[in-house]
């Protein structure tokens, strides 16, 4: 009898640890004087502080230079800090904390997109504006969301029509279990089916898991052309080391990542990840002044040996972009801020002239690289012309479309 | 269904069951010993990650992994015998206070971990001889999972061997049947308690380097075994040895077979299905201890 209640007290205690591990973060470091607070929301803890932190560092760089030239609106930015701690109910808890006790004027934050759609009610129900500088599987378009990372025709798409260009005829698709992977891979199966090409398998693993075996068991039995993967954080790590141990490396069964920048790369050991293929709309081997410039500036800041990645140049351009926007409508009220973040019209930052569609995505290029033993990407493909941001794709999402 | 995929997935299941097994051994052996619930257990298992990577830092090659599982053995054995002497040691007769106590002490050694070693983890990189694989039947055994095997395989009949053969394996018996009348024939039941629960940690760190050669080392990283862990012990008969290994293999084999159909997300629900109906039907476990003996 004492056993079986014993039994019982584990079962439970350990769901209530279950149930809160998932714990809060630090506090923030507030600083709002006579300036313009805004707030910075990222994980810096937990299973994507890998990707995050330095999003974060390239916003403070960002509001850092704005001060340095004279603030905006004459006035100085003060930048409220706070950690998402990878868990979206901390991400929503914390965004209403910056805009209602902070008072802050718009925040720049978020990478997965769960985190993404348990802060958007906190932004609509506020008014507030948030900048979200991820790819991700689109499917949402809301006022009070600037998207600047790629839309799925922006990144997922270019990739398989790079795949299928290549001659790729069989695809895995791998992914965390959760909105964008499962998302992103709905619209890749549509095209893919479309293209008269094979789906030979679909895995999703919760975000954060380290256990691969099965995956790279059914990956070894299907034996595609191609692995697309859709993991996040650092799970990626434990994907490709495993992927290694079971003898598949990305020279013998090429893999395309859409959340593995160089950051990431750089993190899990270029050993492990040389050879595999990225989709992205920068890579840090891009050329361009503008882009030098930005490099320069964060590895002075940040330390020589920095990686740069996507995210974190959509992150520095978005809060360029709220500042111009602010500067045009000559006022930081998160209403008129959008209105005229979409008619800036091109602007110039680390990744060429880009600009803010009426959808209030951005305009941008697509590219797909090759993961050198340097830890850079080599680029294999570029879209050449501007993409205009659709957040709904036609043949996964008919007949929707983005009404403000 | 390919039968080349479901011995894969039954190697798989093996190799699963071989963390599962070093990760909830100290579990079982101290709740045996003493009824506690140890909630920082999955730390030790983190930090015995960490000591590999620092181990392998200093001693680079080959034979830093071999050098690494002694370093992380001895450190998480006496970090946990830090935690047994300061904290549960204080509250052995409330295993309530113990639980959030050792939970308390859970959150101190990540956020520890955090601030020494960074938010993003480290990454330990197997040796070669640990890269490999071999290509059996159509099936692939990765080096690494031979090796995680072989290991848990060693800690279990060593410990087997400690138990029944050695003095403090005799003490530990008599104290896990009867408490107080071990403590009445004048055995030092604190110092079994101390000794038992060093051996446990020592096991989960281990556990620790293991998991170091599959995945990033990361202040989290015990959390995400931690709760199988707890479900092997609650499945293996709280306290039991031999109950604990087959209720190792069985959710290891059962996960991964689970797989096969589903993904590791729904696979990972159905063992926690798999377990509640289990306990209903078996609330004593895979072996009944009626006798309170610690079976070896």
């Amino acid at each position: 009898m004492i056993r079986s209640r014993l039994g019982t007290l584990v079962v439970s205690t350990f769901a209530l640890a279950l149930a809160s591990c998932s714990g809060s973060g630090t506090g923030g470091e507030s600083a709002v004087g006579d300036g313009i607070a805004v707030g910075v929301l990222h994980s810096l803890t937990g299973t994507m502080a890998i990707s995050e932190i330095t999003v974060k560092n390239a916003e403070m760089l960002a509001i850092e230079e704005i001060n340095a030239g004279g603030g905006v609106l004459g006035k100085q930015v003060s930048a409220v800090v706070e950690d998402g701690a990878s868990d979206p109910s901390t991400f929503a808890q914390k965004a209403s904390k910056l805009i209602e006790s902070d008072k802050v004027v718009t925040v720049f934050g978020g990478w997965t997109s769960a985190s993404r759609k348990a802060m958007l009610p906190v932004f609509e129900r506020t008014k507030n504006l948030l900048w979200y500088p991820v790819q991700f599987e689109g499917n949402e378009c809301s006022a009070s969301i600037m998207y600047s990372g790629a839309q799925p025709n922006q990144q997922a798409l270019p990739a398989l029509k790079w795949a299928a260009e290549q001659g790729f005829k069989t695809y895995f698709l791998v992914g965390s279990d959760y909105v964008y992977p499962r998302t992103a891979n709905l619209i890749l199966k549509k095209h893919i089916e479309k293209g008269g090409m094979k789906v030979l398998g679909e895995s999703y693993v919760p975000l954060g898991g380290t256990d691969f075996s099965g995956v790279i068991g059914k990956i070894q039995q299907a034996k595609p052309a191609i692995v697309i993967n859709t993991l996040n954080g650092d799970s990626n790590v434990a994907f490709f080391k495993q992927m290694q141990a079971a003898g598949l490396s990305p020279k013998t069964l090429p893999v395309m990542s859409f959340s593995i920048g160089e950051q990431e790369a750089k993190a899990m050991g270029t050993s492990l990840v040389e050879g595999s293929y990225a989709a992205w709309n920068y890579f840090q081997s891009l050329p361009g002044e503008g882009n030098a410039r930005f490099i320069a500036a964060y590895k002075k800041k940040f330390g020589a040996d920095a990686a740069i990645t996507d995210p974190m140049v959509h992150a520095y351009l978005d809060v360029y972009a709220w500042k111009a926007a602010a500067e045009k409508a000559q006022s930081t009220d998160p209403e008129a801020v959008r209105k005229a973040a979409v008619t800036l019209g091109a602007f110039d930052t680390p990744m060429g002239k880009v600009s803010f569609a009426n959808n209030q995505s951005l305009v941008q290029k697509a590219y797909i690289g090759k993961l050198k033993a340097d830890g850079q990407f080599e680029i294999v493909s570029d879209s050449g012309a501007d993409i205009q941001p659709e957040p709904y794709d036609a043949l996964a999402f008919p007949g929707k479309s983005c009404k403000h | 269904m390919d039968f080349a995929l479901f011995l894969n997935q039954l190697f798989n299941g093996f190799s699963l069951a071989s963390l599962y097994l070093l990760a909830s051994l100290g579990l079982a052996l101290s709740f045996g010993i003493m009824r506690v619930i140890n909630m920082a257990h999955g730390e030790m298992l983190m930090l015995g990650g960490y000591l590999a990577w620092a181990t392998l830092t200093v001693v680079p090659g080959g034979a830093g992994i071999l050098l690494a599982l002694p370093v992380a053995f001895l450190g998480a054995a006496a970090m946990g015998g830090i935690i047994q002497s300061t904290v549960i040691r204080r509250l052995s007769a409330r295993p309530l206070d113990t639980l959030l106590a050792t939970w308390g002490v859970s959150l101190v050694l990540q956020q520890g971990a955090r601030d020494l070693f960074g938010a993003i983890g480290v990454e330990v990189r197997a040796p070669e001889w640990l890269n490999g694989s071999f290509v059996l039947l159509g099936v692939t055994l990765p080096s690494a999972r031979l090796f995680i095997i072989a290991v848990a395989v060693l800690v279990l009949g060593a410990l087997a061997l400690l138990l029944l053969k050695s003095k403090i394996g005799l003490l530990t018996r008599a104290v896990n049947q009867d408490r107080m009348m071990a403590s009445a024939t004048g055995i030092d039941v604190r110092r079994v308690d101390f000794a038992v629960f060093c051996l446990g940690s020592g096991i989960a760190g281990l556990a620790g380097v293991m998991l170091a050669l599959l995945g990033p080392v990361t202040p989290s990283v015990g959390q995400s075994y931690i709760i199988p862990a707890f479900l092997v012990v609650v499945m293996g008969g709280l306290g039991s040895i031999v109950g604990t290994t087959a209720a190792a293999l069985i959710l290891g084999v059962f996960s991964a077979l689970a797989q096969i159909y589903v993904d590791v997300s729904v696979s990972q629900m159905l063992l926690l299905v798999f377990v509640i109906l289990f306990i209903q039907i078996r609330p004593q476990g895979v072996v009944a201890v009626k006798s309170r003996q610690l079976d070896a």
